[in-house]
């Protein structure tokens, strides 16, 4: 009951904060060029989806960003499994991950640009590229640090490699896998933004960058509400998932 | 002193002299180099793709004629100009929100709504309002750093160890004294990791309005070398920058060993 309340005075706070933002373009203290109204925002979010191609954009943002964090995740997952469980590739490879690993990931677009070219699959190869890490790293990570009387158990059961990993590496790195799942998703939006303003790919980065250009701050700010959204609803799912997937842990413990 | 990191423990085979590691870290990109110039070479004169030599070559000249120190001087002003506001507003606000508890729960929603905004996102807005330059990419940088340091410094103030609290209850000591004596100090290794995080992000996002819009830095050198159909330098750009990015993370760590030692480390968030 308190927290109900409790998320009401937020919600309060929330609509204090709008109708401050209304006031301040209704003093005219911001030009209007710069920072639309609220209500002006929402009509053209509104507008934008029903007769404009917004819709188009928002979808096609979605696709690149998931898209290209499937790529990631599966290679980023099978390949942590495979380093994560041998010492021997940890000493080879993980050197080289750490050098890469600080590198940000946009800096590659260019890279991607030559070889690509302006298409979609350069998106897919940046955002691919740039997601991997959080889940290499952290699958890698939570493979190699299964607890060692688990390892015991699995030479005690004369468990093949492939059974060990499936029954103990993975249910014991799941916790690090999905942050790294989590943190992977916020990277691939923030490298679907950028890749779509630089080449120009039908989605949100285009729509908010032509918006500025044109000076439509109205367009730009229903644009940059739908990116909140879609990072909010895609954490949130993400949140979800992992609660559902770990209760055995917090059962455990 | 603890200065080691925590490794899992090391399978019978391993050689574990320092020269032997070292060799044994070399070994992959040197094989990558070496592949990468056969590959190249093979493939003849490219508009794409250069071998490494050829990066190398090009990375030598470019740190001769100076210019790629001025971008490099260009993306940390506006990387560190901008991880300095947006921590220094996160740190102030994580630090009210952390210990004012009605004002965190009033203010939760709003920061829930905002946080989730891609810092990308932000681009556009700040580029109407600021036009290019400097003050783009720091504002940008600052609206990125400001959410990690806000997130655990909250965590961190409002964690420490309630019995603290109540010693500086019983002292009488004033809310400023409170914070200086009391929270700050249990807290300060975890805000550190925050900084560290930050520091790494703030490099990325520079990088990042570069490429995207600001004709400015590292990241807009990588771009104009590409656009100008010059792979060696674009490539020669983008070692660099990792290796920028390398060195940052690289004095952040060991500053943090130094400071905190192992109360930094054991509290990391993953």
């Amino acid at each position: 009951m308190t927290a109900l309340l409790w998320r009401l005075a937020g919600l309060a706070v929330v609509a204090a904060l709008i109708a401050g933002w209304s006031e301040i373009v209704a003093q005219k203290w911001v030009s209007p060029v710069f920072l639309p109204s609220p209500e002006r925002a929402w009509t053209a979010l509104v507008h934008g989806l029903a007769h404009s191609d917004l819709g188009v954009k928002l979808s096609g943002t979605i696709e690149h960003m998931l898209a290209g964090w499937l790529i990631a995740s599966t290679l980023g997952i099978a390949l942590g499994a495979l380093i994560g469980s041998s010492a021997l590739a940890r000493t080879y490879v993980g050197p080289t991950l750490e050098f890469l690993r600080p590198l940000p990931a946009s800096a590659v677009i260019p890279v991607a640009i030559a070889i690509f070219g302006f298409t979609p699959a350069m998106a897919l190869g940046v955002i691919g590229f740039g997601a991997i890490w959080p889940m290499l790293l952290s699958t890698m990570h939570g493979f190699a640090a299964v607890e060692p009387r688990l390892g015991e158990v699995a030479h005690a059961l004369r468990l093949s490699r492939w059974q060990a990993a499936w029954k103990i590496s993975l249910p014991s790195a799941a916790p690090d896998i999905l942050a790294g799942l989590r943190l992977g998703l916020t990277v691939s939006l923030i490298l679907a933004v950028v890749c779509e303003m630089i080449a120009g790919l039908d989605g949100l980065g285009q729509w908010v960058l032509l918006a500025a250009r044109s000076y439509k701050s109205a367009d730009l700010f229903a644009g940059v509400m739908l990116l909140g959204a879609i990072g909010l609803v895609a954490n949130s799912a993400l949140s979800l998932a992992e609660g559902r997937l770990l209760r055995w842990r917090a059962r455990e413990g | 002193m603890g200065r080691r990191r925590f490794s899992p423990p090391r399978s019978y085979g391993e050689g574990n002299g320092a020269p032997m590691k070292a060799a044994k870290a070399l070994a992959l990109p040197v094989a990558l180099l070496i592949l990468a110039e056969i590959g190249a070479r093979l493939g003849g004169p490219s508009d794409s793709i250069a071998p490494p030599s050829a990066a190398a070559l090009a990375l030598v000249e470019a740190l001769g004629d100076g210019s790629l120190l001025e971008a490099t001087r260009d993306t940390l002003l506006s990387a560190f100009g901008g991880l300095a506001i947006g921590a220094g507003l996160g740190l102030v606000l994580g630090i009210l929100l952390g210990s004012l508890r009605t004002l965190d729960r009033l203010m939760e929603l709003t920061i829930e709504l905002l946080r989730p905004i891609p810092s990308v996102a932000v681009i556009p807005v700040a580029l109407v309002a600021l036009g290019f330059g400097y003050r783009l990419e720091i504002a940008i940088v600052s609206f990125a750093c400001l959410w990690p340091l806000l997130i655990l410094t909250r965590a961190a103030v409002s964690g420490v160890e309630p019995r603290l609290i109540e010693v500086a209850r019983a002292l009488r000591l004033s809310p400023w004294a409170r914070i200086v004596k009391i929270v700050a100090p249990a807290s300060l290794p975890r805000i550190f990791v925050a900084f560290r995080l930050a520091a790494g992000i703030s490099l990325i996002v520079a990088v990042t309005v570069e490429i995207a819009v600001n004709p400015i830095g590292l990241g807009y050198g990588v771009m104009t070398a590409g656009q100008a159909l010059r792979p060696a330098l674009m490539l020669a750009y983008l070692f660099w920058i990792g290796l920028v990015g390398y060195g940052l993370n690289a004095v952040l760590v060991l500053a943090q060993g130094r400071l905190f030692g192992r109360a930094a480390r054991l509290e990391a968030p993953r």
